[in-house]
C-alpha cells in the first residue's frame, strides 16, 4: 500500500551558532542572524524526513510532500529534504509569517495541509530550534481532530495503523494510533541519510510550489501572533567561576578535590 | 467572568502525587499572591481523592477530582477531554501546567482545544503590577535568549519547566475544599493505545534524583575513555550523565543525556568533563546548585555557569582528582 506523507520542515538559524556570535536586536525583539552562518533545516525535521523516507520505502511507494512556512527561504537549504528523497516542496511564504508563534503558525499550516489534501501521516520534528516550543505538531492534530504522538524514535505501519516507539526515562514504549495521525520525530531516529549526488540533481530540477497566505484562504494582514512578545534579551549569568590553579594539571586535579571537600560538597 | 487560577495536577503510576504538582501549585500561589485569586487544582486518575489533603497542604484552595476509570492511566485523549470539561466549569483566568513527560503533550493540546495561546516551557512567572496579567519568561534559541511573553486572552495558559520552581513546604493546617469534577468522558475518545512498555532499569544511582552527577562531553574522545569516569562516579556515589554528542555517537544511551532535549536535573554538584557548555546543554542543568567544570579551553562557555573550574586536560586532571576523592571519601 503506497503511503502519502506530509513532512513539516522549518528553516531556522543554525542552532550551533557559537554563543559569541549570537546577537539580539532588543528594539526589534528579534535575533540578528550571524553573518556568514547560513540557516539550516531544523535538525529534528531532518529526522522526520528520514522517517518518511523509510516508511515510503517500506510501503513500496507513495508521496512525500515537504511543507514549510516562513518569510523567506534559502533555496539550497530548504531543498535539502528534496535532495534526501522527498517528492514535492510546498513553501508557504509571506512577510507576515516572520516571528509568528505556534498559535498562528498552526492555523496557516493546517490551511495548507487541507489544500494539499491527501495524506496518511503528518510528520513534524519534535521541536523547532528557534523558539523551542514543541507545540506545533500538537496544534495541527487538535485543529484537524487527529491523534498525535510525540517524540518518535521509530515508526512502523502495521495493519493500517501507525506504531510509534518512544524513549522513556526508564525504557521505552510503543504506542499505536489509527491513520491519519500526526507524529513528531526525535533525534533518536538515526542515522539521517545525507543527500547523494543523484538526489541533489533531482532536487535542483524541482520547482517548489509557492503559496501566499491568500492561496490557503488566509488574510495576510490579519495574521498576528497569539502571544505578545514583550521583550527578547540575552540572559546574563551572575555566576563567577573560581578557577583552581596549580603547578600542572595533575596538581589542579588534586586541589580541585580538596577545594570541593573544603566547601563540604564531597 | 473568568476568575481564579487552575493548576493541572498529575499522578504517578502508583497514584502518588507527581513532583510537578507541587511545582505548579507553587507557581499558582505566587500568581495568586499578587491578586488574591483562588487556586484550584485538578487531579484526575485512580485514587485521586486520596491525594487531596496533600494537594491542599501544598497550596490548593480547592481540588477538583475525578477517579473515572477512563482516566486511570495517563492516556492523553481521555485526560484532554476531561480537562477541557473542567476548564469550562472552572472558567479560570489563568491555567498553570508543568512540562513533565505527560504535561509536554497535554498542555499544548489543551491550549489548542481551548483556542488560547500557550506560554510554553516557562522559567519565570510573574504578575504585571499594572495590568494584573501574567508575564512569563521562556528560554528560546536553546537558551541563548529569553523571551518575555504575555497572553492577551483568558485563560492565560502557562506551562512551566520542571525542577525550576520549588514546591512550597507542605502546611498540613491549610484548609481547602474538595469537589467532584464534572467529567464525562466516553472511552471512544481514546485513539492512541499503548502496545508495549518496556522498563530498562538502570543500574546504580538514578540520574534524575542524584545528588552528585559526573557528566562527560565529546571532548572525552570515545567510549574507551568512559571507565575512569564510571570509576569516579562510583567513588562519589554519583550518577553518570552526558552531553548530546556522546549519546548521538552511541558512547552512552540517550537516557544519559542532560539538556534541552535530554533530562532536566538539579543535583547539588554537577561535575562536567570536556563539555563546552552549549546553551542547549545548560538548559538541562542550570538548576544544579554547584557546577564544576574541567575543560582545556579557558573560554569554554561552561565556565560562565560554573562555580569551580579547572582549565586543563581531563586526561591529566582526572586521575589525581579521583585518587584524592577516594582518599577523602574513604577517610
Ligand atoms: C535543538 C537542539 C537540542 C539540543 N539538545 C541538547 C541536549 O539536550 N543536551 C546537550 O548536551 N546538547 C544538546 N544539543 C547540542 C548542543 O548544541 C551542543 O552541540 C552540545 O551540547 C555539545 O556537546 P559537548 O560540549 O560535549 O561537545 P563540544 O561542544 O564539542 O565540546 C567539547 C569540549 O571538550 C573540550 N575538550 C576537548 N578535549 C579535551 C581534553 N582533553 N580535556 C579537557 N577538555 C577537552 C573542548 O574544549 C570543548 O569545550 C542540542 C542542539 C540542538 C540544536
Ligand atoms: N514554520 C514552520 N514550517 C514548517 N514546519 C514547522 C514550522 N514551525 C514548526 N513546524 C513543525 O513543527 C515542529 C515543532 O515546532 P515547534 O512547535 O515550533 O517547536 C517542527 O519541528 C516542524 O516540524
Amino acid at each position: 500500500m503506497p503511503i502519502n506523507i506530509i513532512v513539516c520542515a522549518k528553516q531556522v538559524m543554525d542552532p550551533e551558532t557559537p554563543v559569541s556570535a549570537f546577537k539580539v536586536d532588543r528594539e526589534a525583539k528579534r535575533v540578528v542572524p550571524a553573518t556568514g552562518i547560513p540557516p539550516v533545516v531544523n535538525g529534528f525535521d531532518e529526522n522526520a524526513v528520514e522517517a518518511a523516507l523509510r516508511l515510503k520505502e517500506k510501503a513500496g511507494g507513495g508521496k512525500i510532500t515537504i511543507l514549510s512556512l516562513g518569510k523567506s527561504f534559502v533555496n539550497d537549504v530548504i531543498k535539502k529534504p528534496l535532495a534526501m528523497g522527498g517528492d514535492e516542496l510546498v513553501l508557504l511564504q509571506e512577510d507576515a509569517f516572520e516571528g509568528l508563534d505556534a498559535f498562528t503558525t498552526v492555523q496557516a499550516l493546517v490551511a495548507a495541509i487541507k489544500k494539499i489534501g491527501q495524506y496518511d501521516l503528518i510528520l513534524c520534528g519534535r521541536q523547532a530550534s528557534d523558539y523551542d516550543q514543541a507545540h506545533v505538531p500538537h496544534g495541527i492534530g487538535e485543529m484537524l481532530g487527529l491523534p498525535v504522538i510525540s517524540m518518535a524514535a521509530n515508526l512502523e505501519v502495521k495493519d493500517g495503523a501507525i506504531h510509534v516507539e518512544r524513549k522513556l526515562p526508564d525504557g521505552y514504549e510503543v504506542l499505536e494510533a489509527p491513520m491519519p495521525a500526526v507524529v513528531s520525530v526525535s533525534n533518536e531516529l538515526t542515522p539521517v541519510r545525507l543527500p547523494n549526488l543523484r538526489g541533489i540533481m533531482a532536487a535542483s530540477r524541482k520547482q517548489p510550489t509557492v503559496w501566499k497566505a491568500a492561496d490557503v484562504g488566509l488574510e495576510a494582514s490579519a495574521l498576528r501572533s497569539g502571544l505578545e512578545l514583550l521583550d527578547l534579551f540575552i540572559p546574563v549569568s551572575e555566576k563567577v567561576c573560581e578557577f583552581i590553579d596549580g603547578e600542572n594539571d595533575e596538581d589542579k586535579g588534586r586541589k580541585l578535590a580538596l577545594r570541593l571537600r573544603e566547601a563540604k560538597l564531597i | 467572568m473568568a476568575q481564579g487560577i487552575l493548576a493541572i495536577g498529575e499522578l504517578n503510576e502508583d497514584s502518588s502525587l507527581a513532583s510537578v504538582t507541587g511545582e505548579v501549585l507553587a507557581v499558582a500561589r505566587k500568581l495568586a499572591g499578587a491578586t488574591g485569586a483562588q487556586v484550584s487544582l485538578v487531579l484526575l486518575g485512580k485514587n485521586a481523592s486520596q491525594r487531596t489533603k496533600e494537594a491542599i497542604a501544598l497550596g490548593a484552595d480547592k481540588v477538583w477530582v475525578s477517579e473515572a476509570e477512563v482516566l486511570h492511566e495517563n492516556q492523553i485523549e481521555a485526560h484532554l477531554a476531561a480537562l477541557a470539561q473542567v476548564c469550562k466549569a472552572a472558567d479560570p483566568q489563568v491555567i498553570v501546567a508543568g512540562k513533565s513527560l505527560f504535561g509536554r503533550d497535554l498542555a499544548p493540546r489543551l491550549a489548542f482545544r481551548l483556542r488560547v495561546p500557550l506560554m510554553q516551557d516557562c522559567i519565570d512567572v510573574n504578575t504585571d503590577p499594572a495590568t494584573k496579567r501574567v508575564v512569563a519568561v521562556r528560554p528560546v534559541y536553546g537558551g541563548n535568549a529569553n523571551a518575555r511573553v504575555a497572553s492577551p486572552v483568558d485563560p492565560q495558559f502557562v506551562c512551566v519547566r520542571p525542577k525550576i520552581f520549588e514546591a512550597l513546604p507542605p502546611n498540613p493546617s491549610r484548609r481547602g475544599e474538595v469537589v467532584q469534577a464534572p467529567v464525562s468522558v466516553d472511552a471512544s475518545v481514546v485513539k492512541v493505545k499503548r502496545v508495549r512498555r518496556v522498563k530498562e532499569e538502570a543500574t546504580g544511582v538514578k540520574l534524575e534524583d542524584a545528588r552528585v552527577v559526573v557528566s562527560v562531553g565529546r571532548g572525552i574522545g570515545g567510549p574507551e575513555n568512559l571507565p575512569p569516569f564510571q570509576d569516579l562516579a562510583k567513588a562519589l556515589g554519583a550518577a553518570l550523565g552526558a552531553s548530546r554528542p556522546v549519546c548521538d555517537a552511541g558512547w552512552l544511551d540517550h537516557s544519559f543525556q542532560v539538556g534541552l532535549t535530554g533530562k532536566t536535573i538539579a543535583p547539588e554538584i554537577y561535575l562536567t568533563w570536556a563539555i563546552s557548555g552549549a546553551s542547549q546543554h545548560l538548559a538541562g542543568c542550570s538548576a544544579a546548585k554547584n557546577i564544576v567544570a574541567v575543560n582545556r579551553d579557558p573560554n569554554a562557555n561552561i565556565f560562565k555557569e560554573a562555580k569551580y573550574g579547572v582549565v586543563g586536560d581531563w586526561k591529566k586532571v582526572l586521575p589525581s582528582f579521583t585518587a584524592t576523592v577516594k582518599e577523602l571519601v574513604g577517610s
